[in-house]
């Protein structure tokens, strides 16, 4: 249920992305100055929070019951929670686009929206809360009833600590959000911005956190299915999780590194110590992940080379390629980048600018929701017991996604390195009191995010257009086993020879070469930042 | 359909590539870990957040003040103001002009003040690229060095309203 809504609420955003691609690209410019606040808002709330929520939803269900065997705590708390989401979400959508709320995602104070609009936010979150109850309450009830033997499967561990950090979330949201809901109707008088901005922080850069945990989750689960994949090592795996949890919330600090008010201690020591730790833990999952694919595909007999085993993977299989390139791009693109952003002084040159979204769209659209694509493809024939339609588009899917969202974010960071705002609908200042010239290198990379915009919507609409095909028209499976993509081993097979000590031989020449290059880009990015900052006036 | 359950021994120190890699990452971390301080005690650009409660009123009072008792000259009807040298200047943030033209001279400090009027802005200082966030309420303090001349644009990057792309004002650094 979760996952349908999730799909709807994906469309809406895409529809959204794709007019805002075409406004930003200065050549089409097309939706009026109303329109782009309106649809940006729109864009935001359903990509971010709708979409993303809903679909972590069904990941939960499915950690806990399929994969525990167990069945669900309640099934009543569940529809309670499922309506209480669906309600909200459109009471926002709605409430946006009246016109009466384009306050876009942040909704800082003092600018005011509708009061259905916070209304909507605090159903959505209390329906969220509700079922993440029902899902620690299912893992209770499995391990009560011993529906499962030993540790729980690491996907399930992964799972668990976004549950942890989605309550704290969610803790986070009712103490933004029900103040200013009552400031919206007029019974608090005024709400302090700086205070709003701290407390709304805590709530929106966790929630991506959430997204990151249910993403490399997926990781996990999907290097299995594709191609056997089993963790190297799952105290490793598992200590990178509670690095999670421990200290990302402390981390989201670093969207307040050029506010007053909040001192530049407060700001070092949150944003270096708390949120490297985190990153170190994504830097483990980040070679984890594809060692375990190595490892996997050399026991196969693919053992040519550095690299023989990753031309081997099954590439033509949706399932792998969407893991392994929302691997690649969120590693490369998104994690190097929000390091180096969210570094106190560096934060300066980049504070929103183009660069931010350039960020953030690498991590969850071509990391977080390509995952979330990729396990469609395995998800959908298993529960809705539908062969995939068209499977030739189904593989090509998770590339054209891919490529367009690479693409629009490459062309909005370097954008924004020319100094290009954020959230903005004109950057030739058209009547401006006094002129802003822009470097004219940043109109072409404008231009390079509307085609990317272009080509992502285009994979965005084909994957709604292949689930829903399938889902109603598919060829029916039941009775014989789940068709698989065409990879040399099927899922019954990968998963027989569960018991095997796991130390056997751990070599992944090909990932560690893969991982130096990655923290040499990671150093060269880095340091070229810090460059270019001495170059800019001195401030204190 | 367990997708994979761990041995029982599952609990064992990472070996090899893997013991290696997070070795790395994590010396990589704490080279990271130290640039902030670093850079806080011997770098030139930060922002140290330096902030005062203030309401608007009180804040438009002294940037009149300000520019009664500094302004040189007018254009296009916005005030040219020249604060000396070490001392403080004024900037008003309202939707959707930014008050008044700042005249700099190259290599001196000054204190410039930012606040809003109404709603959240952001000053971002074109084409050099420099960021801060204005925010009615709060009196942000930047102690600026300007170490180039020439004229210079400050954008509105946080949006503030329909108006917020014509939101534009000037800063005239000369040496
Ligand atoms: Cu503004």
């Amino acid at each position: 249920m979760h996952a349908v809504v999730a799909v709807v609420f994906l469309l809406i955003g895409g529809i959204g992305a794709i007019l805002l691609g075409l406004t930003r690209w200065p050549a089409v410019h097309l939706l009026d100055v109303n329109w782009y606040y309106r649809i940006l808002t729109v864009h935001g709330l359903n990509m971010l929070i709708f979409w993303m929520l809903n679909f972590e939803m069904a990941v939960l269900y499915f950690a806990c019951t399929t994969l525990l065997n167990s069945r669900l705590a309640s099934a009543k708390a569940a529809w309670a929670g499922f309506i209480l989401m669906v309600v909200g979400g459109i009471m926002v959508n709605i409430a946006v686009f009246t016109g009466t709320s384009d306050v876009l995602v942040t909704s800082y104070v003092p600018l005011k929206a509708h009061p259905a609009f916070y209304l909507g936010i605090i159903l959505v979150a209390v329906g969220t809360l509700v079922c993440v109850i029902n899902y620690f309450a299912t893992i209770y009830i499995a391990k009560r009833d011993h529906t499962y033997e030993g540790t729980v499967p690491l996907v399930v561990f992964g799972a668990t600590a976004a549950a942890i950090i989605a309550v704290v979330t969610l803790l986070h949201g009712a103490v933004t959000m029900i103040p200013t809901f009552l400031w919206s109707l007029g019974v608090i008088e005024t709400i302090d911005a700086a205070w709003y901005r701290i407390t709304w922080w805590g709530l929106g850069h966790m929630s991506q956190q959430v997204n990151v945990c249910a993403m490399v989750s997926i990781w996990y689960f999907l290097g299995t299915m594709t191609v056997g994949s089993k963790p190297l090592n799952q105290a490793v795996c598992r200590s990178a999780f509670v690095l999670y949890i421990l200290f990302i919330n402390v981390a989201a600090a670093h969207h307040i590194l050029v506010d007053p008010g909040v001192s530049a201690g407060w700001k070092i020591w949150n944003t270096s110590y708390a949120m490297y730790l985190a990153v170190l833990a994504s830097m483990i999952h980040g070679f984890t992940v594809p060692a375990s694919v190595e490892v996997a595909m050399r026991k196969k007999g693919h053992k040519r080379g550095l690299f023989g085993w990753l031309a081997a993977a099954p590439w033509s299989n949706p399932g792998f390629s969407g893991f392994f390139l929302s691997l690649i791009i969120f590693g490369f693109g998104g994690g190097i980048t929000g390091v180096t952003l969210g570094t106190q002084q560096i934060n300066i040159m980049a504070h929103n600018t183009l660069r931010i979204p350039g960020h953030f769209h690498v991590t969850v659209v071509g990391g977080t929701t390509l995952a979330f694509m990729a396990v469609t493809y395995y998800v959908v024939p298993l529960f809705f017991q539908r062969d995939f339609l068209a499977k030739s588009w189904c593989r090509i899917q998770p590339w054209v996604f891919g490529g367009g969202i690479t693409m629009a974010a490459l062309g909005m960071s370097f954008a924004g390195s020319f100094g290009v705002p954020r959230r903005h609908w004109d950057i030739d200042f058209t009547g401006a009191q006094f002129a802003v010239g822009f470097d004219s290198a940043a109109h072409l990379w404008l231009a390079v995010l509307g085609v990317g915009a272009v080509v992502a919507t285009t994979g965005l609409f084909m994957f709604i257009l292949l689930v829903v095909g399938t889902v109603f028209f598919g060829r029916s499976n039941a009775g014989r086993p789940m068709e698989a993509w065409h990879t040399e081993q099927s899922v019954a097979e990968s998963t027989k020879d569960e018991n095997v000590a796991e130390d056997e031989d751990h070599e992944a020449p090909g990932t560690v070469v893969l991982a130096l290059i990655f923290l040499l880009t990671f150093a060269v990015y880095y340091f070229a930042n810090w460059k270019w900052l001495s170059d800019v006036w001195e401030v204190r | 359909m367990s997708i994979y359950t761990p041995p029982a021994n599952w609990f064992q120190k990472p070996k090899g590539a893997e013991r290696l890699w997070v070795g790395l990452a994590l010396i990589w971390c704490m080279i990271m870990f130290l640039a902030m301080p670093y850079w806080h005690f011997f770098g030139k650009q930060n922002s140290t957040g330096e902030g005062y409660k203030v309401t608007p009123a009180a804040y438009s009072q002294r940037v009149q003040q300000f520019i009664a008792s500094n302004k040189v000259g007018d254009v296009n009807g916005m005030p040219v103001v020249e604060p000396a040298p070490g001392g403080d200047a004024y900037l008003q943030a309202q939707m959707w002009t930014w008050l008044p033209i700042l005249k700099l001279r190259m290599g001196q400090t000054y204190r410039i003040h930012l606040s809003s009027m109404d709603l959240l802005h952001g000053f971002s200082l074109q084409p050099l690229n420099m960021n801060f966030m204005v925010l009615p309420g709060y009196d942000h303090v930047l102690t600026i060095t300007p170490t180039t001349s020439g004229e210079f644009s400050i954008v509105c990057n946080e949006f503030c309203g329909v108006g917020h792309h014509l939101m534009s004002g000037r800063i005239i650094v000369e040496e």
